[in-house]
């Protein structure tokens, strides 16, 4: 029985074009993660600064990317930004820019934690050296922070890595989406084929993310290990 | 029609779809605290094989996203003689996910209690147990409130992947709504503050909970 | 001969591949107040930490109260009742009230009826000076209060022994006299055997019956404390009490 429905997966071209579906995957997440890790850092830098009103609009932003689920978002977007503003994006890159921005907003906390956390004579010393507020940051606080923030930084990739499996409900071929696509075809020949192909995107994830978030927790640990002498 | 009269006319509908979000999460959660509690407990005490099963849980759990699990569980699962109606399969998926997050939570709190409290513990002639129950225990739970608080939201926001498996919770109830009648603004606000609704107030009294479990144990 | 209350023969430790601490043998006699002296890093700590198995050792022997112990977790739960140690960074448990730091080894380590306990507990409060925080939490408690709450919830125990591992480092200055005169009390008033980690040379001299000076994981000489403080064996002592400006 079930084992009839492995060679689905071999069949054709479908193990290549599901190998395609999860580099539409990996890509949009890629992208999404590079864009979103700029403007996070750029963010986080920013509500670290003293104007209330910068801060409050920031906080803002962030708790609005916090509250509303991702696929709320997607579907806000897909809907609203068409007809509400005349942005017509083709789904892959309007799901790559809503990743974006929520990769942004949950950076943007990430960087602020880690700067904040720098301990205050640090910041002392640096200005009773002369540093401008520009050398402050790029000398002293960013790169104490960077190693605070590199293990939240792997796991907030892993969150878009898994987010990602969502893109099929904007109709982006990714990998689920084409997975889907074999099931259907498939179905009358290999009724036992859904389990093999949905077994396969399940460890497809798995193998992705897995090694990720073993580094992060790798990261952690040693951090922790050097704190505690 | 204008919008308010789109809003006011759906409004029932958004109400079940409400009550199901509150309903499905409250159980996912319920379950997953326990299960993760469970994992978090074999793993502390490091009870042969049952703590390498939960590890392997916990590490496929989280590595993979919710809604190929809950595909895999109605879609998948019935291939081989497992059948669930939609709603057990959502929460199921749910605790399957939720129990690993839960159970990290845990795990983080328990090594978080700082090197000096184990040892101070010994030094009295604590046993491992009691060591576990006096000192591990509750100050490892103190510390973990926030990422459960952190997990608690998270969850609740996982079950707007249920419409995927056509659970007519919140979002599923704008999808179909949408679908119906194409007023995509309006039937998309009404799903934004109804997640608001439930997230924000939460969010405040977790934020609370957290000072306060904070302050009772270690007074800063 | 006086009897001897520990024993340690070629003690041995490494961490990983570090050699930590070489061959150290001594013994303290029953009543003896032995400190520990020696620069930072030269292994004092560590030395103090294997005496109640806080620390494993690789090799060499630990005798204590005439029975050679078998390092394992077990036994040393065991003995750890008999051994009081107390901490640099006092470590009270935040979730408990004083009194319930004080009353958690004797009443479920020990068995001792709760009753009994407290009152041996208010008792050792009194003595410390600290009776009217029986119910507070050790957040309230400045350093050197929390430090003084540490030995008593060391002492419930009814040790035979005590371990002071820098007991008065993390304390403000004007804190430190208070812990010193306890344990001082302690030596004198109850002839407690101790072995006393310390940085404080004056302390250490008015206290002390015997020296063990520490260097680099070795111990370079064990002298009575009257004449390591006037003359020490070895010039690297000298140097060491030089450089304390002593």
């Amino acid at each position: 029985m079930a084992h009839s429905g492995i060679n689905v997966l071999f069949e054709g071209t479908n193990f290549t074009r599901l190998l395609g579906g999860l580099w539409v995957t990996v890509k949009i997440a890629a992208v999404a993660l590079i864009l979103g890790l700029i403007l996070g850092i750029v963010l986080g830098v920013l509500r670290t600064f003293k104007s209330r009103l910068l801060r409050l609009v920031l906080r803002l932003y962030l708790e609005f990317f916090r509250i509303v689920p991702t696929v709320v978002l997607l579907f806000l977007f897909y809907y609203i930004l068409p007809k509400q503003m005349n942005f017509n994006l083709p789904a892959d890159q309007l799901a790559t820019l809503v990743f974006a921005l929520w990769v942004g907003a949950e950076m943007s906390d990430i960087v602020r934690g880690a700067l904040i956390s720098v301990p205050k004579h640090q910041r002392e010393s640096g200005l009773a050296i002369g540093l401008n507020r520009y050398q402050l940051y790029r000398y002293v606080l960013i790169p104490q922070a960077i190693t605070l923030e590199i293990p939240a930084t792997i796991n907030l990739a892993t969150r878009v890595i898994k987010t990602t499996s969502l893109l099929m409900l904007i109709s982006v071929m990714d990998v689920i989406n084409i997975g889907q696509q074999i099931i259907e075809a498939n179905n009358h020949t290999h009724p036992t084929g859904v389990f093999w192909v949905y077994g396969l995107i399940f460890l497809f994830y798995f193998l992705i993310d897995y090694p990720l978030s073993w580094w992060a927790k790798r990261l952690e640990k040693r951090r922790l290990a050097r704190a505690n002498g | 029609m204008n919008s308010w009269a789109i809003i006011q006319q759906s409004l029932p509908m958004f109400e079940k779809g409400f009550v199901l979000t509150l309903w499905l999460s409250f159980i996912g959660i319920i379950g997953s605290i326990i299960v993760g509690l469970i994992c978090s407990l074999l793993q502390y005490f490091k009870i042969p094989i049952l703590h390498q099963i939960a590890t392997v849980y916990v590490e496929i759990s989280r590595n993979t996203p919710l809604l190929i699990q809950l595909f895999f569980l109605y879609y998948a699962f019935p291939v081989i003689g497992i059948k669930f109606g939609a709603q057990l399969c959502g929460i199921i998926g749910l605790i399957f996910l939720g129990g690993s997050y839960m159970a990290e939570g845990f795990t983080g709190g328990f090594n978080g209690v700082s090197k000096g409290q184990l040892e101070s513990g010994k030094a009295i002639g604590l046993s491992q147990w009691q060591l576990a129950r006096y000192v591990v225990f509750p100050q490892g739970f103190s510390l973990s409130v926030p990422a459960m608080a952190a997990n608690i939201i998270f969850l609740i926001k996982e079950t707007s992947i249920f419409t995927v498996i056509a659970i007519p919770e919140l979002t599923n109830t704008a999808l179909d709504l949408i679908g119906m009648y194409y007023r995509s603004n309006e039937y998309l606000f009404v799903l934004v503050v109804a997640y608001a609704i439930i997230l924000i107030p939460l969010s405040i009294i977790l934020t609370l909970l957290e000072k306060r479990v904070r302050y009772g144990s270690f007074g800063n | 001969m006086a009897d001897k209350i520990l024993q340690v023969a070629h003690l041995e430790k490494y961490y990983q591949k570090r050699h930590v601490l070489y061959d150290i043998n001594f013994s303290v006699d029953k009543g003896e107040v032995v400190t520990l002296l020696g620069p930072s890093g030269s292994g004092k700590s560590t030395l103090i930490r294997c005496l109640n198995g806080l620390e494993p050792y690789q090799n060499g022997t630990i005798t204590f109260e005439e029975e050679t112990v078998t390092p394992t977790e077990k036994n040393w739960q065991q003995i750890r009742q008999k051994i009081g140690m107390v901490f640099q960074s006092y470590d009270l448990f935040p979730n408990l009230t004083v009194i319930d730091n004080i009353l958690l080894g004797p009443t479920k380590v020990q068995k001792q009826s709760k009753d009994a306990a407290r009152a041996e507990a208010v008792k050792l409060l009194k003595r410390v000076g600290l009776e009217d925080y029986a119910d507070s939490y050790p957040r309230m408690l400045s350093g050197g209060q929390k430090q003084r709450i540490a030995i008593v919830r060391a002492l419930a125990l009814h040790p035979d022994f005590m371990l002071f591992d820098e007991v008065t480092a993390s304390l403000d200055p004007e804190m430190v006299r208070g812990v010193l005169n306890i344990i001082k009390d302690l030596a004198n008033t109850d002839n407690m055997t101790m072995i006393v980690v310390t940085h404080e040379m004056n302390f250490a001299q008015e206290i002390a019956d015997r020296v063990l000076f520490l260097e680099n994981g070795k111990i370079l000489e064990q002298t009575p404390s009257k004449q390591f403080f006037e003359k020490p064996q070895t010039d690297r002592a000298q140097e060491f009490l030089d450089s304390m400006d002593f």
